[in-house]
């Protein structure tokens, strides 16, 4: 598993709005890369490009390239259905499917697959939460609705359900910013985990999460508001945060930005 | 611009299979896809036959100025001639007396239940009745009237009684929509009157109910529309008169309903079946007028219920 | 606007993150509970609702600037309450006077009024039973439902997440116009017009399943049964039902879809996951709805089916004539000329008012049952009401 994501010249418009302009990027296998960047700058748009997810918004598309180890995602004849089961992603709010059990949260992806053998489900399930820290918290209520845990939890939860599937990629808009300080260091841990066997893909505006958890660091800004963002730079982790090349990188993270 | 990463290891070479035509999970989807633009157009027919036929068998008779001015006064089924003039003043005068009563007993009863009884055991009741009261089908509430008003108080069938039994039916149809109205008042409203010292009633009557008053208005011509229709109450409690009789306390009464009842086992007589589909149309304009009137107020009211 | 997998839903609000789809309206209606209370203490208003007592008044006196808005106060607030009551005592007289106006015919009844199908009622020797007619009013409002449901999901799901906005708005009005077509048209149409195209499925239906009782067809070609006013009433039903479903699947949050979706489920999968499961309850007092609508219908049912002829054997099959409650009572209403046969019927009225009770109370019930948070009762009662109107 885990997938290397190239992209080139990527454009993405709401209509006739160009919100992210001409990216271009390369996304390591097995390693955890970062997007921060300021508010409207088109982070969540972009990420939400590399598994098709934008389609659900009326109006939007996209120019350019997205390969995944060479085939590319906006091929004619792929599906965006087939994009999604293998690359996950997960939201900025928990949201777990609320008429399921915990269970059934984490096998609904398996289930959708054709996943029948409830023994294969069983352990898929224990193996995903295991993944995802959650087991020994939920072990014992498998059955009880997703939707009782607590936030922490819950992004837990949807984190396991996303792994369930075994994709090659997961992708993660602000998975903490709605969750305490424990629950988040709880994901953080849990993201340092991910990435042996996966591609994760965070976009966070926590600097600290950024250069505790990530090995590249991905910064996006835009000009003016209306104007559309761009990738200023990207680069390892530590060389953003201690040596960034741009001065808008450096006013970014420090703080003088805006 | 691109950016590092210079040594990249080999790709894993597994081939991905992103075409998505995995047999039955896709075919699934379009089945479903074709059962539902099928469950579409299946709704879709009846509709448009409907109207088709009201609109093709009734429109011409009102192109007729005699349509909106007299009466089927010494009109036999054979003939042809007559308006519905009385049909349509019968119909609106009970209307507007179904709405003068019931529409004030709506709204303050919305008020109770939004402004004063709000959590308490009492409001709850109230609320479990009106939901009754939504549910009791219109020959119910015709045959309660008839109870009281004909076998109880020996009265005689008119056009009152119909009202009255109309009030029952909309009543419930105002008092919840008022009241989804009046949760819509954002509190901030209530509040700034309280700190200028506005008493409650006044806050009220100034401030929450005028802010929700397109709503009401809404609520109360959707309420209009669904007792304009209605059939049962007039067969039980009014008799149909052929004359003009624009006295709701007295005789009976033309309505449009009845009208098209009148003649309905006639169709196969010309004359008869040109009534029966006019008065039909004239019923469904006079309803759609109400309900358009409704969705014109709710655009342009304050409070949206979207 | 089409994405090549056809998978946008329709209302996504601007900013993705921001809340997800849920309705703004809920957090405005939330802040009603404990704002509302709080400014309750500040009035002259007790908590409970009722009218303050005078004491408190006198107590406070030195803090009121205005004895009028006192006045005002307790004449609004009585007017209110005495509206809220009103509502009670109106259904509980509906009930009351329905009852004691049945007890004398009842009690004079010389058969059961439960279990028996006579309806002789009058006379020397009154004898009328309902179960005929409970028959009729169930089996035929049942078949409606049966019918009306699947159609009225379809229908929502395409207007909510199938058909693009252009399409989509003028078929939710158009679906609304039929709710506003008086029931006396839908029943002259449907003897007129409709009846007549359904005789070939009649006879299609009772060739292929005729060995079973409930679709024996008899002879002759008799359009006016229970089957075809069971289609009508699914005609009639449909649109209420649709009208709520839409709302509700229209409200499924923006978050479950796209958990769905990010899955890798198709459109349907995401639909079964996301939108069916959290409209279930909502849907569920939407087709009870119907259902209360289809039991107490009255002029199309009496437009439509023939009534048997009283020497013929009673028929069970939806291919036979009969009567319901309500067409039964239309039409014979010119013969409530004695207090006992109008007891009769009025006894038979009051079935089926209980009878829709029990529906509508299930409808809520199941409203109020399966929603998993505390917010989802009130937000399908509120589509629900929205709905009826
Ligand atoms: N559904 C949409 N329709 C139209 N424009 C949109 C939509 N979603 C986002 N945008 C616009 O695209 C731009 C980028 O938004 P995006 O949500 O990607 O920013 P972001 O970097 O994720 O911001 P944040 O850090 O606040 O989440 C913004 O100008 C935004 O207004
Ligand atoms: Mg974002």
């Amino acid at each position: 598993m885990a997938k290397r994501i190239e992209v080139s010249g990527l454009n993405v418009y709401y209509g006739d709005f160009k919100a992210v302009e001409d990216v271009s990027m390369t996304i390591e296998p097995r390693s955890v890369t970062a997007f921060i960047g300021p508010s409207g700058c088109g982070k969540s748009t972009y990420l939400r490009t590399l598994n098709r997810m934008h389609e659900v918004i009326p109006g939007a598309r996209v120019e350019g390239k997205v390969l995944l180890d060479q085939q590319d995602l906006y091929a004619t004849g792929v599906d965006p259905v087939a994009v999604r089961r293998v690359v996950g992603m997960v939201f900025q709010r928990p949201n777990p499917f609320p008429t399921m059990s915990i269970f059934d949260n984490v096998a609904s992806g398996l289930k959708l697959n054709g996943v029948k053998d409830r023994k294969k489900l069983t352990e898929v399930v224990e193996a995903s939460l295991k993944g995802a820290n959650l087991w020994n918290e939920v072990k014992d209520r498998l059955d009880k609705p997703g939707a009782g845990l607590s936030g922490g939890q819950q992004q837990r939860l949807c984190i396991a359900r996303a792994i369930a599937v075994e994709p090659e990629v997961i992708l993660m808009d602000e998975p903490c910013s709605a969750l305490d300080p424990i629950s988040t260091l709880a994901i953080e841990d849990l993201i340092e985990k991910l990435k042996d066997k996966f591609t994760v893909v965070i976009v966070t505006h926590n600097m600290q999460q950024a250069a505790r958890v990530s090995d590249q660091t991905a910064f996006f800004n835009l000009a003016a508001t209306g104007k559309p963002g761009r990738l200023i730079e990207m680069a390892a982790t530590k060389q953003i945060f201690s040596n960034p090349t741009e001065k808008a990188t450096e006013d970014y993270i420090t703080g003088r930005f805006g | 611009m691109t950016a590092i990463v210079e040594n990249k290891p080999a790709y894993d070479g597994k081939e991905l299979d992103l075409s998505g035509k995995s047999g039955a999970r896709a075919f699934k989807n379009v089945l479903a896809t074709v059962l539902i633009v099928a469950a579409f157009v299946i709704a879709l027919i009846p509709l448009i036959w409907i109207l088709w036929t009201v609109v093709s068998k009734g429109y011409h008779l009102l192109l007729s100025a005699d349509w909106w001015s007299q009466s089927q006064r010494g009109v036999t089924v054979r003939r042809e001639g007559g308006g519905a003039y009385h049909a349509i003043m019968g119909t609106l005068i009970m209307a507007l007396i179904t709405a003068v009563i019931a529409v004030p007993i709506a709204v303050l009863g919305a008020v109770y239940l939004v402004e004063y009884g709000k959590g308490t055991k009492a409001a709850r009741a109230v609320s479990f009745m009106v939901d009754i009261l939504t549910g009791v089908p219109s020959i119910v509430a015709a045959l309660f009237i008839y109870a009281v008003w004909i076998t109880i108080f020996g009265f005689n069938r008119v056009g009152f009684a119909v009202s009255l039994a109309l009030v029952l039916l909309m009543l419930p149809v105002v008092l919840r929509s008022t009241e989804e109205m009046l949760k819509l008042v954002p509190d901030e409203l209530r509040e700034a009157s309280y700190a200028l010292g506005v008493p409650k009633w006044k806050t009220i009557l100034k401030v929450v109910v005028p802010t929700a008053f397109g709503g009401i208005v809404t609520g109360v011509m959707l309420g209009l529309a669904r007792v304009m229709g209605e059939t049962a109450p007039l067969l039980i409690l009014v008799g149909y008169s052929k004359n003009i009789n624009l006295n709701p306390f007295d005789g009976f009464m033309g309505a449009l309903p009845t009208m098209i009842n009148q003649d309905r086992t006639e169709l196969a007589l010309q004359p008869a079946a040109d009534r029966v589909w006019s008065a039909a149309l004239t019923l469904i304009l006079l309803v759609l007028a109400l309900n358009l009137l409704a969705r014109l107020v709710a655009r342009f009211s304050t409070i949206k219920s979207k | 606007m089409s994405s090549p997998d056809g998978t946008e839903p329709p209302d996504r609000p601007a900013e993705p993150a921001a809340s997800g789809g849920e309705p703004r309206i809920e957090d405005v209606v939330d802040t009603t509970g404990p704002a509302a209370v709080h400014f309750e203490t500040l009035t002259d208003e007790n908590d409970d609702g009722r009218p303050a007592a005078p004491e408190p008044e006198e107590s406070k006196k030195k803090l009121d600037l205005g004895p009028v808005g006192h006045l005002g106060d307790r004449l609004f607030s009585g007017l209110a309450h005495g509206s809220g009551g009103l509502v009670v005592v109106i259904v509980a007289f509906v009930g009351i006077f329905l009852l004691a106006l049945a007890i004398p015919s009842l009690a004079d009844n010389n058969t059961s009024f439960l279990f028996s199908r006579v309806w002789e009622p009058g006379g020397s020797d009154p004898k009328f039973g309902i179960a005929a007619l409970f028959y009729t009013t169930i089996i035929s409002s049942i078949i409606a439902m049966l019918i009306a449901v699947p159609i009225a999901i379809g229908v929502a799901l395409f207007v909510t997440y199938y058909a693009p906005r252009r399409i989509a708005t003028p078929v939710a009005h158009a679906v609304d116009l039929l709710a506003a077509v008086p029931s006396i048209v839908y029943g002259l149409w449907g003897l007129l017009f409709f009846a007549p195209i359904l005789l070939p499925v009649i006879n299609g239906l009772s060739a292929a399943l005729g060995w079973i009782p409930l679709f024996e067809k008899p002879i002759g070609d008799n359009v006016g049964v229970i089957f075809t006013i069971s289609v009508v009433l699914a005609i009639m039903i449909l649109p209420v039902v649709t009208a709520i479903s839409r709302e509700i699947f229209a409200q499924t949050p923006i978050a479950h879809r796209e958990g769905a979706l990010a899955l890798g489920s198709t459109k349907w999968e995401m639909i079964r996951m996301a939108v069916l499961p959290y409209g279930r309850s909502g849907v569920t007092s939407a087709a009870m709805l119907g259902l209360g609508r289809a039991l107490g219908e009255t002029v199309a049912v009496m437009i439509i089916l023939t009534v048997p002829n009283g020497n013929d054997p009673w028929n069970s099959s939806i291919f036979a004539g009969g009567e319901t409650f309500a067409s039964k009572i239309a039409n014979n209403a010119a013969e409530f000329d004695t207090p006992e046969k109008t007891g009769a019927f009025i006894a038979a009225g009051l079935v089926l008012f209980v009878v829709t009770f029990l529906v509508n109370s299930a409808a809520r019930l199941i409203v109020a049952r399966s929603a998993p948070g505390a917010k989802r009762p009130r937000r399908n009662r509120r589509a629900t009401e929205g709905a009826s109107v």
